[in-house]
């Protein structure tokens, strides 16, 4: 899988860099204008990270050059700006997502594999971890191929996790993305973690394969036992 | 103290200063002229008699004033010789018309000698003055009456004077005292040629025109800070992120991670919270259509379920009427999304969320065991009660925020140990 980072703040495109990495990806930066032109003219990218304002030209006109080649399904917009104006002009001018600065790198994690998946149109709605299969149609869990019940709230939280296997996923990525963007308050951290131990007592009773590992108070990685 | 009564008070003493003055001065100017009169009879007074002894020696005898107004009394030569006219006013017993016995009255009288067949004579007229306190009596009434005649008219004139001339500013008054800034477009204008009236025009305007640039200036700085801020945010936030990952820390250094992390955490809400602020209040939420208040609370209800559950806190929600409201969607689900998570985190265990829609109105009353509430900086920004420190401080700022935009009233009362938040869309 390749993925190209057009980010124009050198600290943000390393750090979002080694982060990919980690998930095994194959990363090529561009931090202006002109060399993300030129990148996206010679190569194709299973996913384009594009951040709006760029020195040398504006990120909706790259997306404009991206969907005159029909290419711009696979674009993720990261930008420090949350207006309407250029969600809709991401979005219209073919972009799959628009993500505000600042986010988690696990939320980032969720959002380019749901880009990947739908590239791949293999009609594949599941996750597997271990002996772990994670149905997101029926919204079911199986373990060992036996049906394991979650609630609601159980089924997103262990979702989030597999999309981000083996990585850190922060108390409060889990508890903005479970709840939305208008969560202010840290109060859910303790509804998380009862729900985690509940999980927990799940995988432990279906011998499944896969457990959570607290990661110094901070948030929990899921990883194979 | 209004500008007429305050006019009125000072035209009132200075009138009556004039006319004290004036009247005097006119009184000791009438006495003048009276005085001169009687000094000018009392020498004529004087000529005829010793004229008339040439012809008759009667008067000579007449030695009291009796009908006659003089007598005369003959003195030795020596004091003769060193008399001169003097006038003088004295008083004297006598009787008028319309007095029944004799009384003291003033009278004026001239003193002379003269001689007349070798014999030396003092000669003594007198005036009657009682003419003269009357006018003084006439007089005072005269300028006591000018004076209530004078502030009478004052009194109207100035009602007049005020009503025309001042009424512009009156009406210029009447439009600043209900100017906002930000959200009254037209300025408060003067219809008047007076100068002094349209010079103020040209300041107030100048005033509010330079109010208006700093207050857009305020909101532009607070949005484009907020926006600068995201990406160093960002840039933290990862870091951060990839640092605790690698699993490699120190106790002590895992401890700090966490901390500046979750210090970076507040900040993004802080910010995104700020954000919020100024887009509301910048309107640039325009995508006004009817949204119906009742599908609202029922999904934010639905999606603070869990949590409830979890804090076994029971949310009733009472539906008395059905409630449009035409607003911003997004706003809408975030002022009932604000209330409710305030009465959920403030709640105590096995607490209560009651949540009432009636026709005009949703109300969100909360069990709690903090006290109530500094009403008076509750809708304040950054306002935090002594019990929470977790959240930013800005979300009853963002509710009365958005209820500023739509003209929403918000309020709050404390009543049987339950803290109540009524949202009052329009009047009923």
């Amino acid at each position: 899988m390749k993925i190209l980072i057009i980010e124009d703040e050198k600290e943000l495109r390393e750090t979002l860099e080694a982060s990919l990495i980690k998930e095994e990806y194959l990363v090529e930066t561009a931090g202006d204008f002109h060399s993300a032109l030129e990148k996206i003219s010679i190569y194709d990218y299973d996913c384009i990270l594009l951040d709006v304002m760029l020195p040398g030209g504006s990120g909706l006109q790259l997306l404009e050059v991206l969907k005159s080649e029909d290419k711009s399904d696979n674009v993720i917009i990261i930008s420090a700006k949350d207006s309407l104006d250029d969600k809709l002009k991401g979005l219209e001018l073919g972009a799959d997502d628009y993500l505000t600065k600042p986010f988690h790198i696990a939320e980032l994690n969720a959002r380019i594999k749901a880009v990947l998946r739908r590239k791949q149109r293999e009609g594949r709605n599941t996750l597997e971890m271990g002996n772990l299969i994670l149905d997101l149609k029926e919204r079911q869990l199986l373990i060992n191929g036996e049906a394991v019940p979650l609630n609601r709230k159980e089924f997103d939280i262990l979702y989030y996790f597999l999309l981000n296997k083996n990585r850190l996923v922060s108390k409060n990525a889990l508890a903005e993305h479970v709840w939305g963007d208008n969560t202010d308050q840290a109060d859910n951290f303790d509804f998380i973690y009862s729900q985690i131990k509940n999980l927990r007592k799940k995988f432990l009773a279906t011998k499944a394969g896969i457990d959570f590992e607290a990661v110094y108070g901070i948030g929990y990685k899921l990883i194979e036992k | 103290m209004k500008l007429a009564n305050q006019s009125l008070k000072y035209f009132s003493f200075s009138v009556l200063l004039v006319i004290a003055l004036w009247s005097a001065v006119f009184y000791l100017f009438m006495l003048e002229v009276i005085h001169d009169n009687i000094d000018e009879e009392l020498e004529n007074q004087k000529r005829l008699i010793i004229e008339k002894l040439s012809e008759d020696d009667f008067i000579l005898t007449v030695s009291e004033f009796g009908i006659n107004s003089y007598q005369v009394h003959e003195i030795p030569e020596g004091k003769a010789v060193l008399m001169r006219n003097s006038y003088k006013d004295t008083m004297l017993y006598m009787q008028d018309e319309d007095d029944p016995e004799p009384e003291l009255e003033p009278v004026r009288m001239l003193t002379t000698a003269f001689e007349h067949n070798g014999h030396f004579y003092e000669l003594s007229i007198i005036n009657s003055m009682i003419e003269e306190s009357d006018l003084i009596k006439n007089l005072f009434y005269a300028v006591v009456i000018l004076f209530l005649l004078l502030v009478i008219s004052i009194v109207f004139i100035n009602k007049l004077v005020l009503q025309r001339l001042w009424n512009p500013l009156y009406r210029f008054l009447g439009q600043l005292t209900k100017f906002r800034l930000g959200e009254t477009q037209n300025k408060p204008t003067i219809d008047t040629k007076i100068q002094e009236f349209s010079d103020l025009q040209q300041a107030v305007a100048t005033l509010i025109r330079h109010n208006e640039e700093t207050y857009e200036q305020q909101k532009q700085f607070i949005g484009n800070a907020s926006h600068e801020l995201q990406t160093p945010l960002a840039i933290m936030i990862n870091k951060l992120e990839m640092m605790a990952e690698k699993g490699n820390l120190q106790e002590e250094q895992a401890v700090a991670t966490a901390e500046m992390l979750n210090i970076a955490e507040r900040l993004v809400r802080l910010n995104k919270s700020l954000l919020l602020l100024t887009k509301i209040e910048n309107k640039q939420f325009f995508d006004n259509q009817d949204v119906s208040i009742n599908t609202v609370v029922q999904q934010q209800v639905n999606e603070f379920e869990d949590t409830a559950d979890f804090k076994n806190v029971k949310i009733n929600v009472t539906e008395s009427s059905q409630l449009a409201v035409n607003m911003d969607p997004a706003l809408a689900n975030i002022i009932i999304s604000n209330l409710l998570r305030n009465a959920l985190f403030h709640n105590k265990p096995d607490g209560l969320i009651a949540v009432e829609i009636t026709e005009n109105t949703v109300e969100v009353s909360n069990t709690s065991l903090h006290p109530p509430l500094d009403t008076t900086r509750l809708f304040s920004r950054f306002y935090k009660s002594e019990t929470s420190s977790n959240g930013t401080g800005l979300g009853l700022a963002i509710i009365k925020a958005i209820c500023n935009l739509y003209g929403f009233a918000i309020s709050y009362s404390y009543e049987k140990q339950q803290h109540c938040f009524r949202l009052r869309f329009r009047a009923s």
